[in-house]
């Protein structure tokens, strides 16, 4: 009898324990989870970019070389008949010189069919209004207005013969969260093939970045005369235009 | 004895589940905390509610260390309270224009600091939205502090004392610009000055009246000026062109710089009054000493362009007497519990 209401108060003591840390922590392994791996290549046309000493052509026929790519993607969610996939503080910082930064690991997935995924090119709007943050949104990855609060969502770096500036530099940097020239794009992807998500199974996503696209439509970039963006407006708008249709998903499976 | 037994372990349970619960990174709620937050009687809800980072005595303490501490700046001369001085209500007193790191200057007046927590956008131009997001600016300003965040963060967390207080407020000594942040919100948000003259009359208080020149200024001021000045922050918070015509020199473009918008051309966010005869100059690039020229400016000065405010499009009309009894009534404005408050002020070395 002492040992039944032993084990009885002992394993009330450890309910209460347990449903006091429940809205906290992620669900755990038995109901059925598994993680998707998000891989991100950034290409050039086919192939994959190569910073700083591969020449480049872009639509305008300008030659160009890329220094630096880093952008973010958020807010990723996959959907399918499983029903729809949020990832919690989805924050990620893709960024070409750091291989790390390129696989994204959407974890705890629920067992079940997905044959989308969503995703927004940069940082929504209410992390743009909300003070101090950390991990990926921490201003030191140098992706922060701090003169105009706000996240740069999209920043490329490189060179070109075409552009006037003394040392032949182009930067683009496209930030702005709101009204007509907020940058941020959502994009949605079909999968080639659903992905079944089972537990103990990882599966992938091949998500490619073509940086072409980013210069080619709706507008055209003309490195002479469009070779520097560095606050909101017009020209980052058309930018972030261009590439919110710069991805496609490669493959989808095991 | 079973019993006895079963209710301790009960209290047990109630007192891991109190401290091994899931409020590790806050601390010991039973600590001492002489510093808090109140909205005063009247006050409209602050736009900063110290959300996710609620308000201890030690995290203030951490924030007034880090905005007293001149190694956030590259030559380790200037601090945040450099510009930002209590006796000024933290405006920057007889200074035009602020000299940051090397004696280079900037091109606005530094403005004072009270009442923050219910700022809905920094600086003269608005462009920053939150108070957590304030610092990163002039610590990262060429012509202010010159520094970069992980350069602070280096600086911060190789400091012994730092570490421990980072320990102290958000539970482990990890150093990151999100804790740095946090805690000079802290610091900055709890600056609240609602205790001038002006205060205690309205609020009724044995023994405080109105002098007959102030009561006559308050309501010239309620006439003339409060649209913009609104009580009882004494601003709006709108962004406005009141007439000045732009310094060729420098040809702020003030909100128009955020915004890219024409029609924003030259207006300049409206500041609060609240110790305003303590914080000269006065305008957003300090060009006039005394109030007297602030109120000749509003008579005389304003030149209209295409943006002026049309409230101010052709001055305000006012008499001498009035111009005097409207300053008179400003004196009633200042605060000095708030510029004495010792816990506010740089702590002794």
């Amino acid at each position: 009898m002492i040992q039944y209401v032993r084990l009885s108060v002992t394993a009330l003591m450890l309910s209460l324990l347990v449903s006091a840390c429940e809205k906290k922590d992620p669900p755990a392994p038995e109901t059925g989870v598994s993680t998707v791996k998000v891989e991100v290549a950034n290409k050039v046309g086919t192939a994959n970019l190569s910073l700083n000493n591969q020449w480049y052509l872009n639509e305008h026929s300008d030659s160009f070389t890329v220094s630096k790519l880093m952008y973010y993607l958020s807010n990723v969610q996959l959907v399918g008949a499983a029903g729809t996939y949020t990832e919690v503080e989805s924050y990620h910082l893709v960024s070409q010189a750091d291989a790390a930064s390129l696989v994204l690991d959407l974890k705890d997935v629920p067992v079940g069919d997905y044959t989308k995924i969503t995703f927004m090119i940069g940082v929504d709007s209410l992390r743009n209004v909300s003070g101090a943050q950390t991990g990926a949104l921490d201003p030191v990855n140098g992706m922060f207005w701090s003169w105009n609060t706000g996240y740069i969502m999209l920043k490329l770096e490189g060179n070109s013969p075409k552009s006037p500036l003394t040392d032949g530099g182009l930067v683009f940097h496209a930030g702005g969260y709101k009204g007509q020239y907020a940058v941020q794009r959502t994009v949605s992807i079909t999968l080639p093939a659903a992905i079944t998500v089972k537990k103990g199974v990882v599966n992938h996503i091949h998500l490619d970045a073509d940086v072409l696209k980013m210069f080619k439509s709706p507008t055209l970039f003309d490195f002479a005369t469009l070779h520097t963006i560095h606050s909101e407006g017009k020209d980052a708008k058309n930018f972030a235009d261009n590439y919110s249709g710069m991805f496609t998903v490669s493959y989808s499976g095991l | 004895m079973k019993k006895a037994w079963i209710i301790g372990v009960l209290v047990l349970a109630g007192t891991l589940f109190t401290i091994g619960g899931c409020k590790k990174d806050t601390i010991d709620p039973g600590t001492w905390q002489p510093v808090s937050f109140a909205v005063p009687a009247g006050w409209p809800q602050p736009a900063y509610a110290f959300v996710n980072n609620p308000l201890t005595s030690e995290g203030f303490i951490l924030g007034r260390k880090l905005f007293y501490d001149v190694r956030l700046s590259r030559d380790n001369t200037i601090s945040c309270g450099t510009c930002h001085q209590q006796f000024a209500s933290f405006a920057h007193l007889d200074h035009d224009v602020s000299h940051g790191i090397y004696g280079l200057f900037g091109t606005r007046n530094s403005p004072g600091l009270a009442n923050m927590a219910w700022h809905t956008s920094f600086f003269w131009d608005g462009g920053v939205n939150h108070l957590e997001s304030q610092p990163i600016n002039p610590i990262q300003n060429h012509v202010e502090m010159d520094m970069t965040m992980p350069e602070v963060i280096t600086r911060v967390g190789a400091d012994a004392d730092y570490k421990g207080r980072f320990k102290k407020v958000f539970g482990d000594e990890t150093v990151n610009s999100q804790r740095i942040f946090r805690a000079m919100a802290q610091f900055m948000g709890a600056m609240v000055s609602a205790d001038s003259k002006y205060d205690k009359v309205i609020r009724n208080e044995p023994g405080f009246l109105f002098s007959p020149a102030e009561q006559r200024g308050l309501t010239l001021f309620r006439q003339k000026c409060a649209t913009c000045h609104k009580e009882p922050l004494f601003s709006d918070f709108s962004f406005r062109n009141n007439g000045l015509v732009p310094k060729a020199s420098v040809n702020d473009s003030g909100r128009a710089h955020i915004t890219r918008e024409v029609s924003d051309l030259y207006k300049f966010k409206v500041p609060s009054l609240r110790n305003i005869l303590l914080s000269r100059p006065y305008m957003h690039d300090g060009r006039f000493t005394t109030l007297d020229a602030v109120l000749e400016h509003y008579r005389t000065g304003v030149v209209a362009t295409a943006t002026t405010d049309p409230l101010l499009s052709s001055g305000i009309t006012l008499t001498t007497e009035e111009k005097n009894d409207i300053i008179i009534f400003l004196g009633t404005l200042t605060d000095s519990t708030f510029i004495k408050n010792k816990l506010f002020a740089e702590p002794a070395k």
